[in-house]
């Protein structure tokens, strides 16, 4: 479904992105791990062409990112995308902010794009909050409106960079509550997180990145079991210790 | 289009627009600039200060010449100020002012609202904790405001001060309506006598553009370093 | 002090004849006013563009708008007026140029451009700061979902740019009332240069500036008061703060 292929990148003389290569298969769920400063967030970002690369490939079902002929619009309404600052749009209410790129990206009605948002709102239990503003709603409720966003637009594959970092502890398990029954439906999903109890519940890859490179790229239980770098075992002492 | 473009007659000109002209703008802004910020100075004082009667008389006299045209005010001062001459020295007449003097002194008064609300919001935006400080050394609050607060308050609003004066460069123009001649009114003057309009207003264009763009980057270079020190 | 007060002065007919001189300065009033709309209609649309232009990824967009912002903001607005009235109609074409001094009302178009264009300037800014004080994940956000760069500044950025320097689009806008009465310089009767002339003739001069600035104060408080309501309009429920309620 998504083939990251010698991806480079480069801020002027720090390389933020070394070589990397990795790949996502449909229904695969993959979480992109590291420290802060290891390219991870960046790398999820070239997915969907909000960063350019320098050099590699990135092919989503067969439509390659990077290539000049690319309708990014397009593809990017086919890849869903959650942020860790949620990003709603806040002069927009919930509903509206659903609704927008359903009507004027995908060219829905408004009554079939208001079904859909109230359908998915639903599905992530916030149904009574449609017409309030996104200023209004915790943190936690923002970020499930913020899935349920780019729900609406029938995704293929989802990206989350960091969807729980910036939550307070006690709202963090609603959020992946949400995360988790999407990947037992199927969904094709990259995750960047901290949160391993996700990892461990719903991964079927986990990704080690360090210095912009994928340092490890194993199943789950061969990660968690026994990680080849000792990078990795580092960064794992330090995360699982709480 | 441009072929009747005379680059001879504003050359010709020159002397006369600078020596007359240029000096008169550049004197003006530089002698409302002192005084603006100065009489701005007091005006802040006045509105932080602890007693409602100088705190409103003040903010009234800031916020009414700040909501009148400067033209206006230039028509205002130009004929008040005889008037308030003649009953200050209590003469039989209106007292006659000298053209530049009047200027200086409508400008002075005028900026200064200007320069008070920079000034004020530099001084309200210093952190508390300094004139605590100075309070907890035993300085009185005249002490304080004159050797902890207004220094830093002064050197943090520079940037704005300075974009302020250039302000003031450029409204210097509109001395204009009195026909006085500053760069502006020598520029006219030429311009009217020689039947030359075309040349010297490009020129003078030319010649504010010039001074205001490179008085603006060089602001711009003090605030980055400004900041940076910071 | 030897100053002949004349309040009635205002009741007696002017220099035209036909109106009081209270009537005239009322004129001059609704010049000022026509004025300003007119030049403040331009500075929105032409600011917006321009200061969009200022934070678009397209390098020649954004130097184009540099240029304009700092043309327009380093040349005196006076100097800007006789440009455009007097030099302008020199430089076209001599059938254009001629149509344009003989154009009824030529003060009032050229004022309004000459304001609409400095406006525009420091419209433009306003936007700029407005568009830079948003986090760049709002336009990633919308281009995320599909939107392109154009619909993402339409739905997404300009509308909570605009939302969030209404204080200073009023700021602009009383501005730009004050800043017409430049435009007597060309001869345009708007209020000030209807008092100006009304104290000529009459030599009432302190009756005369009165009345306007009585009216400028008058005008000054409709555009607060309407620009209040504005940004009570433009309110974003919950915008700045995240509650952890519920």
């Amino acid at each position: 479904m998504i083939t990251i292929s010698d991806v480079c990148k480069s801020y002027g003389q720090f390389q933020v992105l070394s070589h990397c290569t990795t790949s996502v298969a449909k229904g695969e769920v993959v979480v992109v791990c590291g420290p802060s400063g290891s390219g991870k967030s960046t790398l999820i970002k070239t997915v969907n062409g909000l960063e350019p690369i320098d050099s590699g490939e990135i092919v989503i079902d067969g439509v390659s990112v990077a290539a000049n002929g690319t309708n990014l619009s397009m593809l990017r309404s086919r890849v869903g995308m959650v942020f860790q600052h949620f990003e709603l749009f806040p002069h927009l209410s919930i509903i509206q902010n659903l609704m927008l790129a359903q009507v004027k990206v995908l060219k829905r009605s408004k009554p079939d794009a208001k079904k859909k948002g109230m359908a998915l709102l639903e599905r992530v239990g916030l149904t009574a909050h449609a017409h309030k503003f996104p200023g209004q709603l915790s943190g936690g409720q923002q970020q499930r409106v913020a899935i349920a966003r780019a729900l609406a637009m029938d995704p293929i594959a989802m990206l989350f960079d960091e969807p729980t970092s910036a939550l307070d502890p006690e709202m963090i398990n609603e959020v992946l509550d949400v995360m988790v029954e999407l990947a037992r439906e199927g969904m094709t999903m990259m995750v960047v997180t901290h949160e391993m109890g996700f990892a461990r519940k719903v991964a079927n890859r986990v990704i080690f990145m360090d210095r912009g490179e994928i340092v490890e790229d194993a199943d789950k239980d061969a990660f968690f079991g026994q990680p080849r770098s000792e990078r990795a075992q580092q960064f794992l002492s330090k995360i699982l210790v709480h | 289009m441009l072929s009747g473009f005379d680059l001879q007659a504003v050359i010709n000109a020159l002397p006369y627009l600078f020596m007359t002209g240029m000096s008169f703008t550049l004197t003006l802004t530089l002698f409302a600039t002192l005084g603006g910020i100065v009489f701005g100075t007091l005006l802040a004082l006045m509105r932080l200060s602890r007693y409602p009667a100088l705190s409103y008389v003040a903010a009234g006299y800031v916020n009414l010449l700040r909501s009148l045209p400067l033209v206006l005010v230039i028509f205002w001062f130009y004929f008040l100020m005889p008037y308030l001459g003649q009953w200050v020295t209590g003469g039989p007449r209106p007292m006659r002012i000298d053209p530049f003097w009047s200027s200086v002194i409508t400008f002075t008064l005028f900026e200064a609202c200007y320069f008070c609300e920079i000034i004020r919001s530099g001084i309200q935006s210093l952190p508390k904790g300094q004139t605590m400080a100075s309070h907890a050394l035993g300085l009185t609050g005249g002490q304080s405001m004159l050797y902890v607060v207004l220094p830093q308050a002064l050197r943090n609003m520079l940037p704005l001060m300075l974009t302020q004066t250039i302000i003031l460069f450029q409204d210097t123009s509109l001395v204009y309506v009195l026909s006085i001649t500053d760069f502006l009114g020598a520029t006219a003057k030429i311009a009217q006598r020689d039947g030359r309009l075309l040349e010297m207003y490009i020129f003078a264009a030319l010649v504010y553009f010039v001074i205001s763009l490179l008085a603006s980057h060089a602001v711009r270079r003090l605030q980055r370093r400004v900041a940076i020190i910071r | 002090m030897s100053y002949n007060w004349n309040w009635l002065i205002f009741f007696e007919p002017s220099m035209d004849g036909s109106h009081t001189y209270l009537e005239t300065l009322i004129w001059g009033a609704g010049w000022t006013v026509a004025t300003a709309l007119g030049a403040f209609t331009i500075a929105l649309t032409l600011g917006s563009i321009v200061g969009v232009a200022r934070t678009s990824p397209v390098t020649g967009l954004r130097a184009l708008g540099t240029g304009f912002v700092e043309v327009f903001r380093n040349v005196p607005l006076l100097v800007q007026m006789f440009l455009w009235y007097f030099v302008l109609p020199e430089l076209l074409p001599s059938d254009l140029g001629t149509w344009l001094k003989q154009v009824p009302n030529a003060q009032f178009y050229t004022a309004v451009i000459c304001l609409g264009c400095y406006h525009a300037a420091r419209m433009a800014e306003v936007v700029r700061a407005g568009l830079e004080s948003l986090s760049t994940g709002q336009r990633m956000a919308g281009q995320a979902l599909g939107l392109n760069l154009v619909q993402t500044y339409l739905y997404v950025l300009l509308p909570m740019a605009y939302r969030i320097v209404v204080p200073a689009i009023t700021s602009e806008f009383l501005s730009c009332t004050k800043n017409t009465s430049v435009a007597l310089a060309i001869g345009l009767m708007e209020l000030t240069g209807s008092a100006r002339a009304m104290q000529e003739n009459s030599f009432q001069i302190f009756e005369a500036f009165t009345a306007a600035t009585t009216l400028y104060l008058t005008l000054n408080l409709i555009i607060v008061f309407a620009m209040r309501a504005v940004e009570r309009l433009s309110v974003v429920p919950g915008y700045g703060t995240t509650k952890k309620a519920g």
